[in-house]
């Protein structure tokens, strides 16, 4: 089992969706603890992402990845415009010319992203921020690799630690972004970032698997 | 809830073809990717300064273009950073050789936007200065925050800074004059109401009719605290102290006094509490040499207003007092 190009296009457009749905959540979240804009600027930029992948043809992943980034940079705004446009960005890098990945190949992708988000971002884990779901995400993945489980089982495995990652945001005190204006006002409540990227690997999981 | 608009999707862009209508002399606009520029840049041999930040705190960054201050101002969604291209596209109108200084608010949007962007230009070969504004007060600047929020010394900064480029100042010295307005200002607001996003069409927290909120931000994020309404005297003694405890300033000091509203505060409001600063400040031994008292850089419709006080040296007010010519300061 393997992810193609079409795939690459079926989890954007996915992941388009499912921001939409949760736009009014991704809001209510945000305005609790930041600015309240986090849905409304993720719908744009995914909006944007998939009006943009319509205009890349080929089956080269990484240029798939990067035309999503550069969409989600110029859309988005905010914080999250720079953090998931590195994401997707830095994933088009280590993707560059391939037409199909498999588990190592999606590793190595999302390892890159992942970086990528907090060379730019310089959180640490428990900041109370999108890292908190990506790195476990990250690290439930390669786990899984080494386990020997298959695709499927192995983005199961990393969108349930990337769900568990947000939940554990609840009780932290914010440390990065507007949140962290809050101080102990932040804690109780999820961080819309991990929430967002929480969702992310759960399109992925929903596609790939 | 009411608003003046069309459609909450439309107001930044429609906005600025308002702007462009009522002072097509001073700027012009460009709308993909959104940036107000000086109708003469790039000036040759001249500094070029930009600035941006979320739209919904006119004046600010568009209504400062012109002669004397910005040469151009990059408007995000409603309180939604701008983005690099954004940035970039301003960066490239407004250089004249002479290398483009960003300004830049300490919120981490604008921070990462920006530091994209001067990345770009770099690479492109544009010799750019960031420096970053952080003069709130109600913020505790530690580790384990994003830092002071950058308020209102942006505006006083983008003034000076502005002068000092008209000067041709370089950009090493127009950068270095920016650090130390910021390193000498200090800021901290209030707010007697919530403000409401088109977008959202909810106010951005719940404040009960008899309480205010010291210490607020102007993305309508709550502040540091919340309390029971009290007399301006009050208020202004709290917010005052804040301020003037933190840098500190001190008995013989010559300060430029801000007095801004938040958008929904009337002016006759504002002179009150200018009233009461000029008497706290007096207490103090503190003299007011300079004053701006207005809505300059506002959150929507709040109500409420924040103080901010920048310490003057001769060169300082020299640069304050020079010419400017923009849509919502002008003088000399």
């Amino acid at each position: 089992m393997s992810i193609t190009a079409d795939d690459v296009r079926a989890w954007i457009g996915a992941y388009a969706n499912t921001i939409s749905e949760h736009r009014v959540e991704l809001v209510r979240l945000d305005t609790a603890i930041g600015d309240g804009d986090h849905g409304t600027n993720m719908e744009r930029g995914m909006r944007a992402a998939v009006e943009k992948l319509e205009t890349v043809d080929g089956d080269d992943i990484g240029a798939l990845l990067k035309a999503v980034g550069m969409a989600l940079v110029s859309k988005v705004g905010g914080a999250a415009g720079p953090l998931y446009g590195t994401l997707f960005l830095q994933m088009g890098m280590a993707t560059g010319g391939r037409s199909e990945l498999d588990l190592a190949g999606w590793g190595a992708a999302l390892e890159a992203g992942v970086k990528g988000v907090q060379a730019r971002g310089k959180a640490e884990p428990e900041d109370k921020t999108m890292i908190d779901a990506l790195l476990p995400a990250l690290d439930a993945l390669r786990a899984a690799e080494a386990d020997g489980a298959d695709l499927g089982d192995a983005l199961r495995r990393s969108a349930a630690a990337a769900e568990e990652g947000m939940k554990a945001t609840i009780p932290l005190e914010a440390r990065k972004g507007r949140a962290s204006y809050l101080g102990p006002r932040s804690v109780g409540h999820q961080d819309p970032g991990a929430t967002s990227s929480h969702l992310l690997l759960a399109a992925a999981a929903e596609t790939f698997g | 809830m009411k608003k003046l608009i069309n459609d909450p999707g439309a107001v930044v862009k429609e906005a600025l073809e308002g702007i462009e209508a009522a002072h097509g002399d001073r700027v012009r606009v460009i709308y993909d990717p959104a940036v107000v520029v000086r109708a003469d840049a790039p000036v040759q041999g001249k500094v070029g300064i930009i600035s941006g930040g979320g739209s919904g705190h006119e004046p600010m960054h568009g209504g400062f273009v012109g002669v004397g201050m910005l040469d151009a101002a990059c408007p995000g969604e409603v309180f939604t950073s701008p983005t690099p291209d954004q940035m970039l596209e301003a960066t490239k109108a407004v250089d004249g050789g002479a290398g483009v200084l960003h300004i830049v608010k300490n919120y981490t949007g604008d921070v990462l936007n920006f530091e994209m962007a001067a990345d770009l230009a770099k690479g492109e070969g544009i010799d750019v200065e960031a420096v970053v504004t952080n003069d709130d007060v109600a913020v505790q600047d530690s580790l384990y925050t994003a830092g002071r929020r950058g308020v209102g010394i942006t505006v006083i900064a983008e003034k000076i800074c502005g002068a000092a480029a008209e000067e041709r100042k370089p950009l090493a010295e127009v950068a270095e004059l920016c650090r130390r307005v910021n390193g000498q200002g200090r800021s901290m607001g209030m707010a007697l109401t919530p403000c409401v996003t088109p977008g959202s069409g909810q106010p951005s927290f719940e404040l009960g009719d008899d309480e205010m909120e010291i210490g607020i931000g102007i993305h309508g994020e709550p502040g540091r605290y919340r309390e029971k309404l009290a007399p301006a005297a009050d208020i202004v003694e709290r917010l005052a102290t804040a301020i003037a405890d933190d840098l500190p300033y001190e008995s013989g000091d010559r300060v430029l006094a801000f007095v801004n509203g938040m958008g929904g505060t009337p002016l006759i409001e504002l002179y009150v509490v200018y009233r009461e600063l000029d008497r706290f400040l007096q207490g103090r031994g503190i003299s007011i040499e300079r004053r701006l008292i207005g809505d300059y850089i506002t959150s929507l419709e709040m109500a409420g207003c924040s103080i901010t006080l920048l310490k003057l040296d001769d060169e300082l007010t020299r640069l304050w007092d020079a010419p400017v010519d923009t849509p919502a300061l002008r003088w000399g």
